[in-house]
């Protein structure tokens, strides 16, 4: 098993279908992968990872830990994560600031949280545990959000910045949920990006989004008023990289340097070809800053 | 009630106002935005289910099962992430859907998706081999203790179940398969489903409790044709800590 860190390269989430096209040396060095979608003991999914795992660097990304949850972590799942990760022995480990679980219900999706101190506490507090459990250090991935919360005291990237600060965990940076966030919420991606602790990123993600159908015109009364308002953005990742999030992208890179990157693609998964030509053009950026 | 608590309740049900709290910087309303994690948590569990259950889609049609689907994930959401096994209740819950009430059928055809999915994923092991068994004289064989494989599952079906899964499989040899017994297992990497001899469920059972052969073999079935059934399929493994 590959037990180096990431490279500052390209990487791309691995899709099964992808497999055989990974023989072929190309412009993919490192791959991510949903960690709940190795969670079992055997079986052709598991031998496919093992095999990647041989070569190629991986970074296990984890959707179902509900860090942000007010209820406890779910143990049994701690311990599921824990066992793939003694298995796999992978570069890296990433997680959502979001919840996705309650009253024993899995809602497969990252919901958002308000910022304030007693949510900090509870973060804070599971990435403690996390880290403690899986005896390594976590990256923490900022969300895409529809929605805020009147209750919320403080800002996003001030949040992570404490959570970083009190548990000494990394942070993922998804550029594309910085990107909608910013025009969903009406707040300026640049300023986030200024504000946001950027030292500590271990990994970026690239992702497409979409705009929302407008509503249907038999809704209540707010559809009228909704029906001029700027579509929202839809966390797809169904769609090549936008162009504003590759200008914010080489943006950060000005600050950062060159960093592992990631390419993700969940819905309507192009070729091989097509993924490996955005992670090319990703890692081209990479490489200016190499030689900056 | 918390604020997950409620936000959780607005979730899955459609008619629950939007819990307070929420703020929209802008339009469209909250409500407008709730429905976005509404819709996305409805859609991708129905996907969850799809995956799941292929087959029964093919049956009931793609719209139907998308609505049907609906109503089981409001009334049974996942309880953990590993949404590869999602849907364990889906079966039982078809017998009490009344629209598909009358497709006997369904029910025992969900539960074959389901044993596919748990046999796919469950521990790798070397089925016992021929050659392992070839030296044993009678005697010693009918005290072997094997055990099941661990991805060994047995279903019961009083309805052409695997046939109808076949048929819409595109696995045209199981396609006159009867009802009865079905073994599913995958040996190496590869699921397999076929019939079973009456009696090869309870001696699978047997032996997982650590039975020798000689009595986990039901009385007054075909011993021959289940041992046969057992061991071509590969659902057996060698007895704990010890060779044969």
């Amino acid at each position: 098993m590959h037990a180096t860190c990431l490279p500052a390269t390209a990487g791309i989430g691995f899709k099964p279908q992808h497999f055989d096209d990974l023989r072929q040396p190309g412009a993919v060095t490192w791959l991510e992968v949903h960690a709940e979608n190795y969670m079992f003991d055997g079986g052709p999914r598991r031998a496919m990872l093992a095999d990647l795992s041989d070569r190629f660097p991986i970074s296990a990304h984890g959707v179902g830990l509900s860090i942000g949850g007010d209820g406890p972590l779910d143990r049994t799942h701690l311990g599921r994560l824990r066992a793939l990760m003694d298995w796999l022995a992978p570069a890296q480990f990433s997680e959502h600031l979001a919840w996705s679980s309650h009253g024993g219900a899995y809602f497969n999706d990252l919901l958002p949280l308000p910022y304030t101190a007693a949510t900090l506490d509870t973060v804070c507090a599971h990435v403690d545990e996390v880290q403690q459990v899986l005896g390594r250090q976590m990256l923490l991935e900022n969300p895409s959000s529809y929605l805020a919360f009147a209750e919320s005291t403080m800002t996003e990237t001030d949040f992570l910045a404490q959570v970083q600060r009190r548990t000494g965990c990394g942070l993922l940076l998804d550029i594309n949920n910085v990107f909608i966030s910013a025009i969903n919420l009406g707040l300026s991606a640049e300023a986030y990006l200024d504000a946001y602790p950027l030292d500590h990123v271990g990994e970026i993600h690239l992702a497409g989004h979409e705009e929302q159908a407008p509503p249907d015109t038999d809704a209540d009364a707010d559809a009228d008023a909704d029906a001029d308002a700027e579509p929202l953005l839809i966390d797809s990742h169904g769609k090549p990289v936008a162009d504003p999030v590759w200008t914010l992208f080489a943006r950060t890179l000005a600050r950062i340097g060159p960093c592992p990157t990631l390419i993700e693609r969940d819905n309507d998964v192009p070729d091989f070809a097509t993924l490996e030509a955005e992670a090319a053009h990703a890692d081209a950026l990479l490489r200016a800053r190499r030689a900056a | 009630m918390s604020r997950q608590a409620a936000f959780s309740r607005a979730l899955l049900a459609p008619k629950v106002p939007v819990p307070d709290g929420i703020r929209a910087p802008r339009a469209p309303s909250a409500e407008a935005r709730f429905g976005i994690y509404r819709n996305s948590v409805t859609v991708s569990l129905i996907d969850a289910l799809r995956q799941a259950f292929p087959v029964i889609e093919t049956l009931v049609g793609a719209r139907f099962f998308a609505a049907m689907a609906r109503e089981f994930l409001r009334a049974h959401p996942p309880k953990s992430p590993v949404l590869a096994y999602y849907g364990a209740d889906f079966p039982d819950w078809l017998r009490s859907f009344p629209p598909v009430a009358a497709l006997l059928y369904l029910p025992e055809v969900a539960m074959l998706e389901q044993a596919l999915r748990f046999s796919c994923h469950a521990a790798d092991a070397a089925p016992l081999a021929g050659g392992d068994l070839a030296r044993l004289s009678p005697d010693r064989l009918a005290r072997l203790r094997p055990r099941p494989h661990p991805s060994a599952r047995v279903i019961v079906t009083r309805h052409p179940a695997l046939s109808i899964w076949a048929r819409n499989s595109d696995l045209p040899a199981l396609a006159q398969a009867p009802a009865g017994e079905v073994l599913i297992c995958r040996p190496a990497m590869e699921v397999c489903a076929q019939p079973a001899p009456r009696g090869t469920d309870a001696t699978l059972k047997a032996l997982a409790r650590g039975e020798p052969l000689a009595h986990a073999l039901p009385t007054q079935a075909d011993h021959a044709a289940i041992f046969a059934c057992l061991f071509s399929a590969g659902a057996l493994i060698a007895p704990e800590g010890d060779h044969p």
